[in-house]
């Protein structure tokens, strides 16, 4: 896709001015080459200076801050703790089996995420591009989208209302002389819930990139497909589908990164101490212990170790679609 | 261009659908049409219980419209001092957040879209790479705690101050510019500044309107820093509000209210919120929904 261009610049604004040429890959050492730079962006980099001090304050320290994992930390005391532990908080959270619970209770929501809401937005695509009235298909993108612009509060609150048992479900069930199914309380229908609402909330929007790069797609492929005799399923397989791929696997790419970051904030709102069994997460588990219960260093251990588990794995599955497919997010 | 229909080589095309395509297309219909229920039928439902009797709420019997209706619980809610004030917290918040956000996100983004400038990959990694390695929950509360930021509004402002997205959506447009504009601009003598306030703004109102609208419903749907940094009702945003009326921590409605009326009406409380909470966002949804989606293009294109 070409971005707007604007029109042809005015006539004798063509010329760069020659103050501004001066070739700065000649012999010169890096020194001058950082003072000229200096000397002639200096407003430029004036500007910079905020938002430099943004991501160091507010992303770098906290970053640096994680050492509080290996340090004991006293609340009110230094950010960075005030001696070395070495790794009792790791060896702490090894032993505890509250962590593997709440480990794999994140395997268990990350890889059901990664099932439904990676390839639900792909088939939506698909069917919308289907759609030969223009005004159809845009009112049910513009229905769908609709979800992912509400607060998650709403979204749990609308949730929980759909659900209770004098909600609509329940009303349903009813229908075929169900009992009411007190869907909060069970441990057993957390990850159906979870994973439908997710669904709810971002399949719509999951759409647009994918419609984005259907309309890429060179007309006169599907016109080769046709002459060759592909039915419009075969076009959608040999044309459609490889048309998008790298648009799915660069989105797969960034769904591997945050499958560890279920949810966090839904999960809190959604769950109780009742469906703790399969709604506590190592996010909302370190939440209590750390805000709640004020075990800094032991919550700040259990992050850092869920962040580099994130790290790594974006990390590797950008690796393993570079060498096996050619397309990476760096 | 000829097209035989021919029993082993079936040609289509949009103009000639085959039997088979035009069953596709009736089921894709169907599909599509359940999506947009069961979109929309969430909404409709909690607009038709903020609107019905209690009695025929706990019934189940309450669907598209309102069954028993009254508008007892609006007023609950109306009369409610904390629910206004939490209203006009959510208001100001945002006004703040994006200000700042705004403020931050276009110097930089300028910065980083001059191509010629010394450092400008270090200054585009440094923000990158926090798109996937970020400090955690635990030490970032620790530092807005030990800062002092506590129940003040750049507590909320502050840390989210720049989003790495939003930030490569506008350096993006910034570079689609032509250059020559901004060269003229610095031959008749413009500053920096001048140039990026009196050139380069004044080009880019569409890219700055979507991200002040990125900006503002992102902040107004935000709930967690609140919940985190906030002790005091009286600083929650409304979402926060709604949260507590969800976990049950809190009833709703005023403290006037007699223990009958509250009871009864302790249910569709929450979906008046609901209602309220997100009626701004539903009122300029239509008008805004384009820019977000071009908004978002951009971004995924050049980013």
């Amino acid at each position: 896709m070409s971005t707007p261009t604007t029109s042809a610049p005015p006539p004798g604004t063509q010329d760069p001015p020659p103050a501004k040429t001066p070739p700065h890959r000649t012999r010169s050492p890096a020194r001058t080459g950082w003072r000229r730079a200096l000397r002639r962006d200096w407003q430029l980099y004036s500007l910079a200076v905020l938002p430099l001090l943004f991501f160091l304050v507010f992303r770098y320290l906290p970053m640096i801050g994680n050492v509080i994992a290996f340090r004991r930390f006293e609340p009110g005391g230094s950010i960075l703790g005030e001696h070395w532990v070495g790794l009792r908080y790791v060896e702490m959270f090894l032993t505890d089996p509250t962590f593997w619970q709440v480990f794999r209770n994140t395997l268990w929501l990350g890889g059901l995420t990664l099932v439904f809401c990676f390839p639900i937005p792909i088939v939506l695509a698909l069917l919308l591009n289907e759609v030969r009235r223009r005004a159809l298909k845009r009112f049910v993108q513009s229905v769908s989208y609709l979800p992912h612009f509400l607060s998650i509060v709403i979204v749990a609150g609308i949730t929980l209302q759909m659900l209770a048992t004098d909600g609509p479900v329940n009303h349903m069930l009813g229908w075929f002389g169900h009992e009411p199914v007190r869907f909060i309380q069970e441990p057993d229908w957390f990850r159906t819930i979870y994973v439908g609402s997710e669904i709810w909330q971002t399949a719509g929007w999951g759409t647009i990139l994918y419609l984005a790069a259907l309309t890429t797609i060179d007309e006169d492929l599907y016109e080769a497909a046709r002459i060759d005799g592909a039915s419009r399923w075969r076009q959608t397989w040999h044309v459609t589908l490889p048309g998008i791929r790298p648009t799915m696997i660069t989105l797969l790419i960034l769904n591997i990164g945050t499958f560890m970051a279920v949810g966090f904030e839904k999960i809190l709102l959604l769950y109780n101490p009742l469906t703790y069994p399969t709604a506590d997460v190592i996010s909302t588990y370190l939440y209590r212990t750390g805000v709640e219960s004020n075990s800094f260093s032991y919550a700040a251990a259990i992050g850092l170790f869920e962040a580099v588990i994130g790290l790594i794995l974006i990390t590797s599955a950008n690796q393993m679609s570079r060498r096996t497919v050619g397309t990476s997010l760096w | 261009m000829v097209s035989l229909p021919s029993p082993r080589k079936p040609r289509t095309s949009v103009n000639q659908p085959t039997p088979g395509y035009r069953v596709f297309q009736g089921v894709n219909g169907v599909i599509l049409t359940l999506v947009v229920v069961v979109t929309l039928y969430p909404f409709v439902n909690i607009v038709a219980r903020s609107f019905s009797g209690e009695r025929q709420i706990r019934a189940g019997e309450v669907t598209l419209w309102p069954k028993g209706f009254n508008l007892t619980t609006y007023e609950i809610v109306f009369n409610d001092g904390m629910f206004w004030r939490n209203y006009g917290n959510t208001v100001f918040y945002t006004v703040v957040s994006t200000a700042v956000a705004m403020a931050l996100t276009t110097c930089y983004a300028y910065v980083l879209s001059k191509k010629h400038l010394k450092g400008r990959g270090f200054l585009v990694g440094v923000a990158v790479f926090t798109m996937f390695f970020t400090g955690g929950l635990i030490p970032n509360y620790v530092l807005i705690t030990s800062l002092g930021l506590k129940n003040t509004v750049w507590a909320l402002a502050l840390p989210n101050a720049i989003s790495v997205f939003n930030l490569l959506v506008m350096k993006a447009f910034f570079e689609s510019l032509p250059d020559e504009l901004e060269e003229a601009a610095q031959i008749d003598g413009l500053s920096t500044y001048g140039i990026l306030r009196r050139i380069v703004l004044p080009l880019s109102k569409a890219v700055v309107a979507t991200m002040v609208l990125f900006y503002s419903v992102s902040f107004w749907n935000s709930w967690f820093s609140a919940f985190l940094y906030m002790d005091r009702t009286d600083l929650m945003p409304v979402t926060v509000y709604l949260r507590n009326l969800i976990a049950g921590a809190t009833q709703g409605g005023n403290a006037g209210a007699t223990t009958e009326q509250l009871s009864q009406t302790a249910a569709n409380i929450q979906a008046v919120t609901i209602v309220l909470t997100s009626l701004p966002i539903l009122c300029v949804y239509p008008f805004v929904q384009r820019y977000f989606v071009s908004g978002v293009m951009l971004g995924a294109v050049k980013g």
